[in-house]
């Protein structure tokens, strides 16, 4: 018990980073129309992409003669960059299509 | 050398940006420049990374080679994907792009994990962190991927036998593995094991979920995927990770949770309800006539034409025939003789929120003419004539009158209020909740077979001649 008191005192600025963080996301996303639900998942879904800055930094740690962290972390970095890229070109082509249109009435 | 504090300084543009470009994307109006923004401060945190990670750590580093080739092949692979992919199948899309997320986020685990010294004695933070990224990347991931298949039609709805019981137990099964290497002894088989349970929990999970809870599915997906990378960020001390994926995190939940309200159901029902397999339940079948009435092509463009007021009511089908173009074509047409056309919008239509208005924003439908559900609602009654083009649970009136249907509760679009109703429609098959539609009995209902598109094309070519 004692042991998860220190760690948890010890990264006391994390966790008041975390719990910040969690109702800063609340309060961005209330008050959404239900147009844009699918674009802003898709957006939110682009920034979680951000997993690809740990694939780098575990690659960056792999010594170059250990094949098997080589090669997951490749992997890694692959599929992180295909969820950031991917990510914000699908959800500029959704966007695309809401341009301003020259009002009619 | 002063690259540490620029790194860091770079991060915080980067959280910044994720914060900004995601308040932005609430907002008809910035929603497009909000998204270029987060992509521009992942950009920088991605290039600061690779250009000034150095200064954390006084060893050498390695692989710069194999990173920038794996960030090319990436983003090569990542841009043609999207570039490609038809309006109809984005959601499938945003599904298979965030279960690579939640790989990216296991394999760290994975890798950390190998190079992680056994703690001998006490609780290991690390290790919960690491062991918490694993079984939530793993279950976002193989989750996602099903729910991709499932999307594409590549894989049918399926309840196993005892489904519900063997997924408690995975998760038991799952929590006590996470615990017991905590506490007990940390065995590397041990945490295989959890990963494989965790990739197994994922299938299990989604599978029983019907085609139409998907939305909802892939948006807790998404916000899994968001806190497997807040675990990454912590087991880094990133902060720009841990902005990013916390964000995400919650705001998928809140999402999540908007999504279950519009369709008046609770998270724990979408999930435990297996909705899509309850079987051909509800529809009152025994009372009143049975017989549909169908609607000729001809008969339809004369009903059309003379009426004061139309309603457009697009739903999945639509999608499906890509009809989207044909039935703005149609709206103008009838625009032009005098008609007044709307569109409504139900809150899921489709396979996800919104889903509609992309669609009918692609083929230039004015945004004023998409009404939302609680607009148009109470201007049914005065509506002469509502077309429903592939649509079937959202209009289906047992939702408010049979308490026994699966979808009692759901608020719909009530169309049975308008003065006629003309459904466009391939066959007789039930909706995707699997449940019958009294309306397609009403009096007031007329039926028109076949591919929406084609039926579409056809009425514009008589409306034109009437």
């Amino acid at each position: 018990m004692d042991q998860i008191l220190l760690y948890l005192s010890a990264n006391m600025e994390m966790i008041y980073f975390l719990l910040l963080a969690i109702l800063l996301g609340v309060e961005v996303i209330s008050n959404v129309p239900a147009i844009l639900h699918t674009p802003l998942m898709s957006g939110a879904n682009a920034i979680h992409g951000v997993v690809v800055v740990g694939a780098i930094i575990v690659m960056l740690h792999a010594s170059p003669d250990n094949y098997a962290a080589l090669s997951i972390g490749f992997l890694a970095v692959v599929m992180g960059m295909l969820n950031v890229v991917g990510g914000f070109v699908v959800t500029d082509r959704m966007l695309e299509m809401f341009k301003k249109k020259p009002k009619k009435s | 050398m002063m690259s540490l504090p620029i790194l860091e300084i770079t991060y915080l543009v980067a959280s910044l940006t994720f914060v900004i470009g995601l308040k932005m994307l609430s907002h008809p109006d910035s929603a497009r420049r909000g998204n270029l923004i987060a992509a521009a401060g992942m950009l920088l945190a991605i290039i600061a990374t690779l250009g000034l990670y150095q200064s954390y750590d006084p060893n050498k580093l390695f692989n710069y080679g194999l990173i920038l080739f794996g960030l090319a092949l990436g983003t090569v692979i990542g841009t043609v994907m999207a570039k490609r992919v038809q309006m109809t199948a984005m959601p499938q899309m945003v599904s298979f792009f965030n279960g690579m997320g939640g790989a990216c986020a296991a394999l760290i685990a994975i890798i950390e994990y190998q190079q992680h010294p056994i703690a001998t004695a006490g609780f290991d933070g690390a290790l919960l962190v690491m062991l918490l990224g694993l079984v939530i990347g793993s279950v976002s991931f193989s989750g996602s991927m099903i729910a991709y298949g499932k999307l594409e039609g590549k894989i049918k709805d399926k309840t196993l036998p005892f489904n519900q019981a063997a997924n408690m137990m995975l998760l038991l099964v799952l929590v006590g593995l996470i615990i017991y290497q905590l506490f007990g002894a940390a065995y590397p088989v041990l945490f295989y094991g959890l990963f494989v349970i965790a990739l197994v929990y994922g299938v299990l999970f989604v599978m029983p979920i019907g085609g139409a809870d998907m939305p909802v599915v892939i948006s807790l997906l998404n916000s899994f995927t968001g806190m497997a990378a807040a675990f990454g960020g912590f087991l880094y001390g990133n902060k720009a990770m841990l902005t990013g994926g916390i964000l995400v995190g919650s705001a998928g939940t809140i999402l999540t949770i908007l999504m279950c309200k519009a369709m008046n159901r609770s998270l724990t029902n979408v999930l435990l309800g297996a909705f899509g397999s309850a079987g051909g339940a509800g529809a009152k079948s025994a009372e009143g006539d049975q017989t549909v009435r169908e609607i000729s092509i001809s008969d339809m463009a004369v009903l059309l034409s003379y009426s004061q007021n139309i309603v457009i009511v697009p739903g999945y089908g639509l999608a499906v025939a890509q009809a989207q173009h044909i039935c703005h074509e149609l709206e103008k047409l009838l625009e032009e003789k005098g008609v007044e056309v709307n569109y409504a919008i139900h809150p899921v239509a489709g396979r996800m929120p919104g889903h509609m208005n992309v669609l009918l924003a692609e083929a230039d439908v004015p945004y004023e003419r998409l009404q939302e559900m609680d607009e148009i609602n109470p201007r049914l009654a005065n509506t002469d004539v509502v077309v429903v083009i592939g649509a079937n649970d959202v209009v289906n009136p047992a939702a408010k009158n049979d308490s026994t249907s699966p979808i009692y509760g759901m608020p719909i679009l009530e169309v049975d209020k308008a003065k006629t109703v003309v459904i466009l429609k391939r066959g007789m098959a039930a909706g995707y909740a699997g449940i019958e539609n009294e309306l397609f009995f009403y009096p007031k209902t007329r039926m028109l077979f076949g591919d929406a598109k084609d039926s579409l094309q056809k009425l514009a070519s008589e409306v034109k001649m009437v």
